[in-house]
């Protein structure tokens, strides 16, 4: 297995040096090892686990529990306008 | 040689819980733009989302609904893709193992009879936020107050054969999501939204390859979109081409689809386990309790329409339709208990005709159940005629005011006294004594004619029965 380390990079939106990305593919691969060495234990007839913990989840009701502190969350914002926040335009 | 057209539709319906999937904020409709987020919807580092139980109910008494299993232990995971409308970078949903799964829908199919849509499954997940590009030159806007309301998304088997089953089938499940109220459905508010999956195939080929059509939030424009996309593959094909999967987004107003396949990467999900959410489980107690709760569903309903109110099979389908039609007869029969056949007459003959014309829905009807109900009373008790009543309705659409207020003010009240109606009629057998001979003689039809002379004179106010018979008695006399 090989790691494509700039299709990684660009699915996460993380801009990598060449340098980087260099480094980058080796470390990914080794980890990939790893697991490939654990793929090799046979799993026959063994449910799959859905979490470490085995606890199940625990349930919130149905309480609106949360006030508008718009102003507070957006203070951390680049830019926003009339309360709405300002991205890069995302469509052609 | 003729084609199939094979369709399975995805639908995402928004839970009308009061507060989102992992977090206590509201979910109400229209607030102030972002003023309903907090840490966790807005995927700041180190939230941890906790799941509403009501969303859980809400997906089970679903699934019960459309017969599905349920299964008592279910796992979320993380689907990741890069938007500005969805913070974290990734929507919490259920890929591996979804809390409901093999349903099915039975639907009405032209020239009589049912069909069955299976259901593959019903998984829950988190709404994005809502994106705004119109009028902007080199930015969008984001408002995050839909980030993280619970949806259900519903994916059928493809087991549609034409763009009017697949309306047919959301329209059913439509009914059926508004019957539980589970969710308000709106397909303005976008509150049910339609992804459709087609393609075509020469009867008895395999399944060829599909599109997916996004953005269809209309019934109308599902059609429209279907149609449009399975001419568009036929010619593809027929041209020696070949069809190619991706996603394509339907623009109603030019009325075609175009692709929406810039990158191949987009589609890249790279689902993994939620590692913030331990497994889901239900116990079948707490199943079965839902399964105990569980409401009227639309033919059940339309069951106990025929049978307690005595009503048509079509009426009882007519006033069946929507819940809110429902609850506007439930109503009006409370108001006016003396006839349910008569209410309900009333309500689907004369109330839906004056709305469609006003442009109302029930809902928002001009005139309340309580008030038509008492319109009804006084039919019943004489002080109106039938026919002056469907008047006074067009007088209380108009106004507002009460069937009491409008006959008052109009002087509309039923003449029910003989001396009076005695007097109307002389005056009409003075005014026509060639006919009074006539009918001596034998013409007994033209009774209705001096019935109808009476009620003219009376400018519809004298009472028929009456009228009826004292003019026996007085003709004859």
């Amino acid at each position: 297995m090989d790691i494509d380390v700039r299709k990684i990079a660009q699915l996460s939106r993380i801009r990598l040096t060449n340098h980087e990305a260099q480094e980058l593919g080796p470390q990914l691969n080794s980890i990939l090892g790893y697991i490939e060495q654990l793929q090799e234990v046979n799993t026959d007839g063994v449910a799959a686990m859905a979490h470490p913990h085995d606890s199940a989840m625990p349930l919130r009701s149905d309480i609106v529990t949360n006030s508008n502190r718009r102003d507070a969350l957006q203070a951390i914002a680049p830019q926003t306008e009339s309360g709405l926040y300002v991205v890069p335009k995302v469509i052609e | 040689m003729s084609w199939e057209v094979v369709i399975g539709l995805e639908v995402h319906t928004q839970i009308n819980s009061k507060t989102k999937a992992f977090c206590g904020c509201s979910t109400e409709f229209g607030a102030e733009p972002n003023s309903q987020t907090c840490p966790v919807c807005l995927g700041m580092p180190g939230q941890l989302p906790v799941l509403n139980n009501e969303a859980v109910q809400k997906t089970i008494l679903t699934g019960l609904a459309i017969d599905a299993t349920i299964n008592l232990e279910s796992k979320f995971d993380r689907k990741n893709y890069f938007y500005p409308d969805l913070p974290k970078g990734y929507q919490i949903s259920q890929f591996t193992v979804p809390l409901v799964e093999h349903g099915h829908l039975d639907i009405p199919v032209e020239g009589g009879g049912e069909k069955r849509i299976g259901i593959t499954r019903i998984h829950m997940e988190e709404d994005a936020g809502k994106s705004m590009h119109e009028g902007l030159d080199s930015v969008s806007h984001i408002d995050l107050n839909r980030s993280g309301v619970p949806l259900m998304e519903i994916v059928s088997e493809p087991d549609m054969r034409s763009a009017d089953e697949a309306v047919a089938y959301l329209k059913q499940l439509h009914q059926l999501i508004r019957f539980l109220d589970v969710s308000g459905a709106d397909m303005e508010k976008g509150q049910f939204r339609c992804d459709a999956n087609v393609s075509v195939r020469r009867f008895g080929a395999p399944l060829g390859t599909r599109a997916e059509l996004k953005n269809l939030n209309s019934f109308r424009f599902i059609k429209q979109a279907i149609d449009y996309e399975v001419v568009r593959q036929i010619e593809i094909i027929e041209d020696g081409g070949q069809v190619v999967q991706e996603t394509r987004l339907y623009d109603s107003v030019k009325g075609e689809s175009r692709s929406m396949r810039s990158k191949e990467e987009a589609h890249d999900y790279r689902y993994f386990p939620e590692p913030d959410l331990p497994a889901l489980r239900v116990t079948a107690e707490e199943v079965a309790a839902i399964k105990a709760g569980m409401p009227e569903l639309p033919s059940q309903l339309r069951q106990r329409f025929e049978r307690e109110y005595g009503l048509s099979s079509y009426d009882a389908d007519v006033l069946s339709q929507t819940l809110e039609l429902a609850r506007y007869l439930e109503d009006l029969i409370a108001a006016h208990p003396a006839n349910p056949k008569i209410a309900a007459n009333w309500l689907a003959n004369e109330l839906l005709g004056r709305l469609k014309e006003s442009g109302h829905e029930i809902v928002n009807s001009p005139v309340s159940a309580s008030a038509l109900g008492l319109l009804l009373d006084r039919i019943a008790d004489n002080t109106i005629s039938g026919k002056i009543a469907k008047d006074v309705l067009d007088e209380m659409m108009r106004c507002g005011q009460s069937a009491d207020t409008i006959i008052e003010a109009k002087g509309l009240k039923q003449v029910s006294d003989t001396g009076a109606i005695d007097a109307m009629i002389q005056t009409v057998l003075d005014a026509n004594p060639d006919s009074v001979a006539e009918f001596k003689s034998g013409k007994d039809r033209l009774f209705g004619f001096f019935v109808g002379q009476v009620m003219k004179a009376s400018r519809g106010q004298a009472n028929p029965a009456l009228v009826n018979e004292r003019l026996k008695l007085l003709l004859n006399s």
